[in-house]
């Protein structure tokens, strides 16, 4: 296989967008053109879960492709629920790799906020099981919060423990001028005080409101390449080394053991296994926190941190910007927004951002190799990336 | 104008027991003092209203030029039985809320305006609006309007309005909706929080001076990004690139 390089990125701001889903799945990708200085594109995935649903839209790829003027170039679109971003980014890389295209942009995007917040959460609940779970009305908050008071009882994790994860990672947002959220918030204020519980309510226990990431309209964009093409593009080069992917049951009762995130495990196993790499040698890592549970488990099931100890990490303060591993720099999910079929990509991009060393006020120091877990259904279908710096 | 036809124009106000200020914890930590001002602050607040008349986003620019127009008539005495109180973090306009006394019964609320967006800042400064009819006022009910959906979902959802759709609002005339005591006594719980007495300190840094609000909602800075992307928070996400790319940031 050849080796795959990153080498343009772009980005719209994830928040409340008010053009058609085709220009929010295009604008970023005419950035990541500028950025590589190149506009000449082999093939085009478009990642994306709800264009039919939500906006009416079918045959994205099509539209997008027309859109860019990149037509005659082949394009198609890949969902794949929450992590179709980097499912797109896998199947990009799978092309490049094999030698079938040598320059293949991978943009992603998502227009939520079309529908009401009601009507979203509703959407995303498509992706539970149709008869073991939607059913009965079950919703990923309401999944998150059981599984969320499964993990506290048998680990002993914290409404506290929820809530720095929420302070840490929006404040890492205010760095972040594409993030979804900007406003700072502290302990005192959605924990602590008299008012918290107004400020800060249950969503669905012990779930509470800034536990939970926004729902966002956004897009981004990754352009990867073969080796000789990126060596002349004139970026620090960035090395997609390791892709992996693994799947678990579709309904979350049906497993041994509820508080294992099994794909995660594998999924995480097999992307270092590819970049011969271990966790260990990770630099900085987006990890995914639709709710703030996730980043806690997702830190453990990767390999950054024993079973049960992610939230003692988190208290040592190891996953903080300038801490021994940082997680969410961009903010996350949680502050930087899920537009769901971009959210894989978005994470790629802060990633190379990080690697290439220009992250401004978030960066990592000396930050050489980075690592992204994109959770689908409720863990039901993850795609893990290891980025390296250089070759 | 004469000092006779001025007394025929003045309407006289009903008595009105003061709102007493409270201080609230925020979810950024800060502590957000809520609190009536006199007709003497209005040119105070006047000059940060007046910007948002042209932020064509959430029906700001509706809002803040009723705002406006309702601020300059209770400095210049030319609307009845009001009332202004403001939220302020550290001096900070944050967010100014109005109504009105219609009947000793029946309260009219006219508006809510937050200069500092998130938080629950403006729905925190309407709770004490609320509070001001139903508590202070003692009144039965409050008839409310909103002008933008961030609005509808903050009161009609989240206190369970009652519709009073045969009552035209005085704003505008639309359908109005109906917060009873009964209602309000539901959402006391979760949505009417706050303590008194503030702190002497935070109230005289509040009285000391009304300072313009620090991250004001603006127009998009670009026009281009203005037509393609303006409910864009950064305003210019994508200019921004392109003008890091070429260097000029």
């Amino acid at each position: 296989m050849r080796s795959v390089y990153v080498i343009g990125i772009g980005i719209t701001s994830f928040t409340r967008l008010e053009y058609p889903l085709s220009e929010i799945a295009a604008y970023p990708a005419m950035m990541a053109m500028k950025d590589a200085g190149r506009k000449e594109i082999d093939h085009l995935y478009v990642a994306n879960m709800g264009s039919g649903r939500v906006n009416h839209q079918t045959g994205l790829a099509s539209a997008v492709v027309d859109t860019l003027s990149l037509t005659p170039a082949g394009a198609e679109a890949i969902e794949n629920g929450p992590a179709s971003g980097a499912s797109a980014i896998k199947t990009g890389y799978m092309a490049v790799a094999s030698g079938v295209h040598d320059v293949v942009m991978v943009t992603g995007a998502e227009r939520m906020r079309e529908v009401n917040n009601l009507e979203a959460t509703e959407f995303v609940a498509t992706l539970t099981h149709p008869l073991a779970e939607y059913i009965y009305g079950v919703t990923l908050p309401s999944l998150a919060a059981m599984f969320t008071r499964l993990y506290m009882e048998k680990y002993g994790v914290t409404e506290r423990h929820l809530a720095m994860v929420a302070v840490k990672n929006q404040n890492n947002a205010l760095k972040n001028e594409f993030a979804h959220l900007q406003q700072e918030i502290s302990i005192e204020g959605i924990l602590d005080s008299p008012e918290a519980m107004t400020n800060n309510p249950y969503v669905a226990e012990p779930l509470r409101f800034f536990d939970c990431c926004p729902v966002s309209d956004g897009g981004a964009c990754v352009i990867l390449a073969s080796e000789e093409v990126a060596r002349k593009v004139e970026r620090p080069l960035v090395r997609l080394a390791g892709v992996g992917q693994a799947t678990d049951t579709h309904a979350v009762h049906e497993r041994e053991e509820p508080t294992d995130l099994l794909a995660v495990r594998r999924a995480a196993a097999k992307s270092f296994e590819m970049a011969g790499l271990a966790p260990s040698d990770v630099d900085v890592a987006e990890l995914h926190d639709a709710f703030t549970i996730l980043e806690i488990v997702e830190s453990e099931e990767v390999g950054f941190f024993p079973k049960g100890e992610g939230h003692l990490a988190l208290e040592r303060g190891e996953t903080a910007i300038g801490g021994t591993l940082p997680i969410n720099p961009s903010g996350g999910l949680k502050g930087r927004g899920h537009p769901v079929g971009a959210t894989g990509i978005a994470q790629a991009h802060e990633i190379v951002h990080q690697l290439r060393g220009d992250a401004g006020e978030r960066q990592v120091k000396d930050a050489k190799v980075g690592f992204t877990c994109n959770f689908g259904g409720f863990g039901n279908n993850v795609v893990c990336l290891t980025f390296v710096r250089g070759n | 104008m004469s000092a006779d036809l001025e007394s025929i124009l003045r309407p006289v106000d009903n008595p009105m027991p003061p709102f007493p200020a409270k201080h609230v914890t925020i979810a950024s930590g800060e502590e957000m003092v809520i609190r009536q001002v006199t007709r003497d602050e209005i040119p105070d607040i006047l000059p940060h209203v007046a910007p948002l008349i042209y932020v064509e986003r959430d029906f700001y620019d509706v809002v803040a030029a009723r705002v406006y127009s309702e601020l300059l008539s209770y400095y210049r005495y030319r609307i009845q039985d009001a009332y202004v109180l403001v939220a302020q973090i550290d001096g900070e306009l944050c967010a100014v809320v109005n109504g009105r006394m219609a009947t000793p019964e029946v309260g009219m609320s006219l508006h809510t305006l937050a200069m500092r967006r998130g938080l629950r800042i403006g729905a925190h400064a309407f709770a004490a609006k609320m509070e001001y009819h139903m508590d202070i006022m003692g009144q039965q009910e409050v008839l409310i309007v909103a002008e933008s959906p961030i609005g509808f979902r903050r009161w009609m959802i989240e206190y369970n309005l009652e519709k009073r759709f045969d009552v035209p609002h005085e704003l505008g005339g639309v359908p109005s909706w109906a917060l009873t005591k009964e209602l309000f006594d539901r959402a006391r719980a979760t949505l009417v929080v706050g303590r008194r007495p503030v702190p002497e300190e935070l109230l005289e840094k509040a009285h000391a001076a009304i300072l313009p609000p620090s991250d004001p909602p603006t127009p998009p800075e670009d026009l281009l990004a203005a037509t393609r992307s303006q409910y864009d928070s950064t305003g210019t996400a994508l200019i921004l690139q392109r003008w890091r790319q070429e260097g000029k940031v």
